[in-house]
């Protein structure tokens, strides 16, 4: 079946099988391996992307799905050569540790601080609820989401 | 992990929606948010020849207040539900219980309409449904007929519709006035299935007496289980500690947990009678106004 969809801004047309799902799609069919697959089963987030403006798990979508759709993934996060907000307060509030579940988090929390760029403490544990991290206790990662957003917030 | 093959189609109409799922018949499944059949499909619980993808159909995805009733159509997601103004002043219960469905990012996918045909016993929004006496409207090529949740959850993810229908709505009751709720889920972590969850729905009349009750229980039987019995109990009567603890001890009683991961037996069916008569306090305060 064939299917158009815009990634990072780059429009994309592929034959695909129904049952081909999005992440694979994503990482096998256009390269861009940022995207991963944890458990395969919507539990970990780590295939968190964004789909029309709402963060969704792409383990669980279905490629034929996102038809007509626009998706970023993190690769997407990078403007001009500039790190996203939310990758450099990853990196300064070392918000990672082996890296695998950080696309997904920091899909999830461009998506929150663009909604509300000052998240409590509370809004943001309750946003990364559907993603797992393994290594930090989160708590690096609930204040580079913070930092971020007060950097989103102060640059208008 | 991937589904088995199966053919796919993407109506742009209800009819030609209805038209597919007439010929595909039993073989045939809905795909709404797919929160629940994808997963399933991946681990071959379920091999449906044919997925009729409901999610380009024009108008399923709104709620709108008609007759007394929140109607919430097949494409509004459990996010949408715990933001919607009408469904936060009609149906505050819905509201307050959305956020306890999974996780973040399966709410801004996962349908109620798809949660309620699915059937699983595990899944919340039935219990609430049949708490507040929700309806569902099925819709095929033949017409549309409404059916009571009571009667749409038949079994172990076994609903009512016939081959060829869909669910294209859900109905809930107006909440109106000395009415309240409370949906208390136990879960291990978010988006894990609900150790136990207990649904509690009181309606008073104008003397401060129970008028109308619902309690629905969630993942202690094969189906949402409905204590009819513990409902029955109160309606009618002066709502007390001492009424609502028989009622608890009535759900108690009813619930048929099974041991697992999640817990044995014996701890579910307590956490059945606690949560009960927590829950019915918490309905009472709110129908009373003191919430």
């Amino acid at each position: 079946m064939q299917i158009t969809v815009t990634v990072n801004g780059t429009t994309y047309t592929s034959d695909v099988e129904p049952r081909r799902l999005l992440v694979d799609y994503i990482r096998n069919d256009l390269g861009l391996t940022g995207t991963h697959i944890g458990c395969d089963t919507t539990s970990c987030g780590a295939c968190t992307l964004i789909m029309d403006g709402k963060p969704v798990k792409s383990c669980t979508i279905l490629a034929v799905q996102a038809d007509g759709s626009e998706i970023r993934t993190v690769e997407g996060l990078k403007r001009d050569g500039q790190l996203h907000p939310i990758q450099k307060a990853f990196k300064e509030h070392h918000g990672l540790q082996c890296g695998f579940c950080t696309p997904g988090m920091m899909m999830v929390g461009s998506a929150l601080i663009e909604q509300n760029p000052r998240p409590s403490e509370e809004e943001v544990r309750w946003a990364i609820s559907g993603n797992i991290c393994r290594c930090t206790g989160y708590q690096n990662i609930v204040a580079a989401i913070q930092a971020a957003g007060r950097e989103l917030a102060e640059r208008g | 992990m991937y589904p088995p093959r199966f053919e796919y189609s993407a109506p742009r109409s209800l009819e030609e929606a209805l038209d597919l799922l007439a010929e595909v018949g039993d073989e045939g499944r809905v795909l709404a948010g797919g929160q629940s059949l994808l997963p399933m499909m991946k681990l071959r619980l379920a091999a449906p020849a044919h997925l009729v993808d409901i999610n380009r159909l024009p108008g399923l995805g709104s709620i709108t207040d008609t007759n007394g009733e929140i109607s919430i159509g097949a494409l509004v997601r459990h996010a949408d539900v715990a933001t919607d103004p009408t469904v936060a002043a009609h149906a505050p219960l819905l509201a307050a219980a959305a956020p306890w469905i999974a996780d973040p990012l399966v709410r801004n996918r996962g349908t109620l309409c798809g949660s309620v045909a699915h059937c699983d016993p595990e899944g919340d929004w039935n219990s609430l449904m049949l708490a507040v006496g929700a309806t569902v409207v099925a819709t095929s090529r033949e017409g549309t007929r409404t059916i009571p949740i009571a009667d749409f959850v038949v079994d172990f993810f076994t609903n009512a519709l016939r081959p060829g229908e869909m669910v294209t709505e859900v109905r809930v009751p107006k909440a109106g006035p000395r009415t309240g709720g409370a949906y208390l889920k136990l879960e291990r972590k978010i988006g894990d299935y609900a150790t136990v969850g207990v649904a509690t729905h009181l309606r008073l009349d104008e003397s401060g007496r129970i008028a109308q009750a619902g309690i629905a229980l969630t993942s202690v039987a094969p189906k949402n289980l409905k204590v009819t019995e513990a409902e029955e109990l109160l309606v009618g009567n002066e709502p007390s500690d001492e009424l609502f603890a028989e009622a608890a001890e009535v759900a108690a009683r009813t619930c048929q947990p099974t041991s697992d991961v999640r817990g044995p037996a014996e701890y579910k069916r307590a956490v059945v009678r606690t949560y009960t008569e927590r829950g019915l306090r918490r309905a009472l305060a709110e129908a009373r106004g003191e919430a």
